[in-house]
């Protein structure tokens, strides 16, 4: 019961942080929205999914760890290397100041 | 000097099903791959309107709030009918999977409305990159829920038909951390493509 | 009604009888070929009456034995697919000189090219490394199955699937013409309308389902299923480079999926996802298959430093050097695996600090794997080294993947790959790896634990033939084109205008007729070693003094593997056991828990396959049916809760005094 209370509370801000665009700043509505989704996913996996260390000696724990960070390097990878890609290869572009 | 045991004289068979969780648990991790390069499509061209409709002019944002708070409740109702089935209360355990399914297909209509509408306006997934990975991970969620859906009336008649036993059980709990995924994944979705793309 | 041109459209999509290749001389001989082959293969089954005997004892089987030797037969009926478009090729380049056109116009060429890619990673490469782990990893670590047999039946037929669709290809309709990783915008709908992409798309996603359940599958069953006493620091390292593999393949291979689920989505429904216009961008494409792309090449070779790791230890008759540092190694490479994928398009403009940090870490994946070069050379520093075939081909192993891993490093440098990427020096660094490391590896193990298997060695004498010519046969075909690709030829050329390039290529060439006769002597070598199989024998279950628990059984092993699950104290734990006096227990025994056969694999398969089919095709009412079928079939599965039996005391009795006396016997 606390997980879906907290889960409601955690998903109806962000919604009214960005509708009601009471932050003012782009960025820092979505920098907080951002923050609230993180929260949400941990309060899922542990009180939905009940995530633990324990659970399958570690396993579990370990191949979810394991599978976030390649969830970060194909999309921290992906858009940091199609970024220079798509900078580099615009056409019209001064070719000596490639970063 | 004594020879040390080498083999086991009684064993404690390895209990059918003792791997199945880790196992489904792992072929989840697979899925979050899939949906991590949707994401990175989407995150790498998200922003390609090709002159075209933008999240701004296409995302209806409270309708998307009902449809979030739509596979939120099922998620927990279907965490109820866990509780009940570990308390091997079927009748009860059916009704709360019951009325997941409703809730569940209540995501897949009002989803199926919303892209029918934007097709309408010409939004196509055909129409640019942002639009041709939108429909494609959003898309690709709802399809993992109707299978998810499938898979729970199957479970249903299954249970019907020969009850709580502990496969069906494991079956139950498979599905649970499936649907239980999903939800991770659209929170996921309503904040990097539906709030998000209403910021930009 | 054969007149109504919209009725056929609606019954046969577009496959129409142009589709057939009758005016190609080079299919229409090799389909007669094919059917006359068959014909004999078929007819002699028929004759044999073993078609029951096949589908209840090996189609139907969940057994990891069956069907991890079924994986290797696929792996190496493939090969010689495969490598018949290498000798293809090999010729062509040849004799392409001096105003020739050669003898494949580019229209064929360009298949012959994609095809030998496709066909040697997906359908050789990859069944002989699962085959082999398939059949191993359980008895290494004590266990009656793999975690999910049913799975691991799928999974075969369904790599099976996707390699009867592109072996369709040749004859009903065309290939790819796009190279093995197919980008667009060539690979999408507007520069290729025809069918060739839609055949690579479905055959990969089909075998991608099933090698994704296998990666599953082999961590369940390594993490789960492991004998008491046997901990993560105990197992051999052959199984710790099959958990790594598997691990790297549940990772890697949903990218893949979605990547060509993408590219599927482009030319079905026309999104705009690698398009040139409307938003899209052709290399995401190239991004998202590298990321995909380089984690494979490392699940090729992991389990061959597994193989070696293993013929090692054995044929030095020491224990392996370094076991502590080889898992890190191996855990190491995986993990880095994920942060190498550029240095696959250093030349497309990412820019210096994109390169350079690509560039760095693939310079360092090399170090671990010099580590483990390093383990395997103190293993035998001071052993008594036997030179038995498996410990042959480990040898020309060493000495050729460390010039391949050299030219590696070499085209790691950015700079020094701008020159160098898609030359010629680039297809040689590759097959150089590849063939040094994997194909070797897989011959290594295939003559290690083929006595296992089977009850017999392999004929050494005809085994020889084929190594030497395999491994003469290897540097003769690719050092020419190292020294062409430093010379600038380009890759996947049908004509040239220099002549003086071409003796480089008659070498190449003399040197694929070499891998020839090296793919023919092992042939023999299968042919004569069954005619011999008497005096190969093998009756003890060791016939190499090994150190691993699959060496303790039976060859081959009953269908339970152990009549009792081993206890294991220490590493190599057979040989532990040898040392100290292990005695096979005599009576005792408690029926046998086994799973079911069950046909549910093989007609999941072939409805996919005609799924594939009917969407290459674009027929789409056989589409439809197909794909209800498959779920009504999988669905109809889950109703089947009857997947399990006992096999009795007395049957475990009899198998087990059958040994006993075969072993006493030999005494």
């Amino acid at each position: 019961m606390i997980g879906f209370g907290l889960s409601v509370v955690l998903t109806a801000i962000p919604f009214w942080l960005v509708m009601s665009g009471v932050l003012g700043s782009n960025q820092a509505t979505a920098l907080a929205i951002i923050a609230f989704a993180v929260v949400q996913i941990v309060v899922h996996m542990i009180f939905f999914l009940h995530m633990s260390p324990r659970s399958e000696d570690g396993w579990t724990m370990m191949a979810l760890i394991f599978t976030l960070v390649m969830v970060l390097i194909t999309l921290a990878g992906s858009l940091w290397v199609m970024y220079h890609l798509n900078t580099n290869m615009m056409p019209s572009h001064d070719m000596s100041q490639l970063p | 000097m004594e020879i040390p045991i080498f083999h086991l004289a009684d064993e404690h068979e390895h209990a059918d099903g003792s791997s199945t969780m880790l196992g489904f648990w792992l072929y989840l991790m697979s899925d979050c791959l899939i949906f991590a390069c949707l994401f990175a499509t989407y995150g790498v061209l998200g922003g390609s309107f090709a002159a075209g409709p933008s999240p701004k002019d296409l995302f209806d944002l409270p309708l998307v709030a009902v449809n979030t708070s739509m596979l939120l409740l099922s998620s927990i109702t279907y965490g109820f009918a866990v509780l009940a089935m570990d308390k091997d209360r079927t009748g009860q355990m059916q009704a709360w999977l019951a009325v997941t399914a409703l809730f569940g297909a209540a995501f897949i209509g009002i989803e199926l409305f919303e892209f029918a509408h934007m097709i309408h306006e010409g939004a196509t997934p055909q129409r640019s990159a942002f639009l041709s990975s939108f429909f494609t991970l959003v898309g690709t969620h709802g399809l993992h829920v109707t299978v998810g859906l499938i898979w729970l009336g199957t479970l249903m008649v299954q249970v019907a038909r020969i009850g709580l036993t502990a496969a069906n059980k494991r079956r139950l709990m498979c599905l649970s951390m499936f649907w239980h995924f999903l939800d991770v994944v659209w929170i996921g979705v309503f904040t990097f493509v539906y709030l998000m793309g209403v910021l930009r | 009604m054969f007149d109504n041109p919209d009725l056929l459209k609606m019954i046969f999509g577009r496959l129409t009888l142009d589709s057939l290749p009758f005016h190609e001389p080079i299919l229409v001989v090799t389909f007669l070929g094919v059917v006359i082959g068959g014909a004999i293969v078929v007819g002699a089954i028929t004759y044999y009456r073993l078609w029951g005997y096949l589908w209840h004892e090996w189609f139907t089987s969940v057994d990891h034995k069956r069907i991890g030797v079924m994986y290797i037969i696929l792996g190496l009926v493939m090969l010689l697919r495969g490598f018949a478009d290498a000798l293809m090729m090999r010729l062509q380049q040849a004799m392409a000189f001096n105003g020739s056109d050669g003898y494949l116009p580019a229209h064929h060429y360009d298949q012959i090219f994609t095809a030998h890619g496709v066909i040697m990673i997906f359908f050789v490469a990859m069944p002989l490394v699962t085959g082999l782990m398939n059949y191993v990893v359980p008895l290494q670590i004590g266990a009656r199955d793999v975690a999910f047999p049913f799975l691991n039946n799928f999974s075969f037929w369904m790599t099976v699937a996707g390699a009867v669709l592109v072996m369709m290809s040749l004859f009903v309709g065309e290939f790819a013409r796009t190279g093995w990783l197919a980008y667009p915008p060539l690979s999408n709908i507007g520069y290729s309308p025809d069918v060739g992409v839609d055949y690579y798309i479905w055959s990969l996603q089909i075998a991608g389902v099933g090698t994704l359940l296998s990666g599953v599958n082999l961590i369940a069953t390594i993490v789960k299923m492991r004998a008491p006493g046997m901990t993560m620091m105990k197992m051999p390292v052959f199984t710790w480079t099959a958990l790594c593999t598997n691990v790297l393949i549940v990772a890697a291979f949903p990218v893949l999926t979605a990547v060509l689920a993408l590219l599927g989505l482009d030319r079905y429904a026309g999104t705009n996802f690698f398009t040139n216009d409307f938003g899209g961008n052709p290399m995401m494409y190239v991004n998202l298959i590298w990321i995909w792309g380089h984690p494979e090449v490392y699940i090729l070779i992991l389990p061959a430093f597994g193989v070696f790791s293993e013929v090692t230890s054995t044929f030095s008759g020491k224990r392996l050097f370094g076991y502590t540092s080889m898992v890190y190694a191996t855990v190491v490479i995986t993990i880095l695996s994920y942060l190498v994928w550029l240095h696959h398009f250093f030349t497309m403009g990412s820019g210096a600090s994109v390169n350079s940090f690509f560039g760095i870490t693939t310079m360092i994946i090399s170090i671990p794997t010099g580590a483990k070069m390093f383990n395997w050379l103190f293993t035998m520093y001071r052993g008594r080294i036997r030179f038995e075939l498996p410990m042959m081909w480990t040898i020309a192993f060493m000495l050729t993947f460390v010039l391949g891993g050299m030219t590696g490093v070499l085209l790691a440098v950015p700079p020094a790959d701008f020159v160098l990427h898609n030359s010629l020096f680039l297809i040689a660094h590759f097959h150089n790896v590849i063939i040094g490391g994997v194909v070797f590896g897989a011959f290594a193990g295939i003559v290690y634990w083929f006595p296992k298997v089977t009850g017999f060695k392999l004929d050494p004498f005809w085994g020889k033939m084929s190594f030497w010519f395999w491994v003469s046969g290897f540097y003769f075909a690719f050092m020419p084109l190292y020294v062409l690709g430093l010379m600038g030829v380009t890759r996947r050329l049908r004509v040239f205008e220099d002549p003086s390039l071409q003796i480089w290529f008659v070498i190449a060439g003399f040197g694929a007729f070499l891998i020839l006769l090296g793919i023919l002597s092992f042939l023999v070598q299968i042919y004569v070693s069954i005619r011999n199989r008497e005096a190969l024998r093998d009756v003890t279950g060791d016939p190499w003094n090994g150190r691993t628990l699959e060496w303790s059984t039976s060859s081959p092993p009953p269908p339970y593997n152990f009549a009792f699950t081993p206890v294991v104290h220490d590493n190599d734990a057979w040989w532990d056991m040898k040392q100290r006096g292990y005695e096979r227990p005599l009576g005792g025994y408690k029926p046998i828990h086994m799973p079911k056969n069950t046909g549910a694999g093989i007609v999941l398969a072939g409805i996919s396959m005609v799924l594939g089919f009917a969407l290459i095709w674009y027929i789409w009412w056989l589409a439809i049916l197909s794909f209800v079928a498959l779920l009504a079939t999988a669905i109809g599965h889950t109703f089947n809760y009857n997947r399990s039996f006992n096999i009795p005391v007395d049957q475990v009795l009899r198998t087990e005094r059958t040994r006993t006396e075969l072993l006493s016997g030999h005494a």
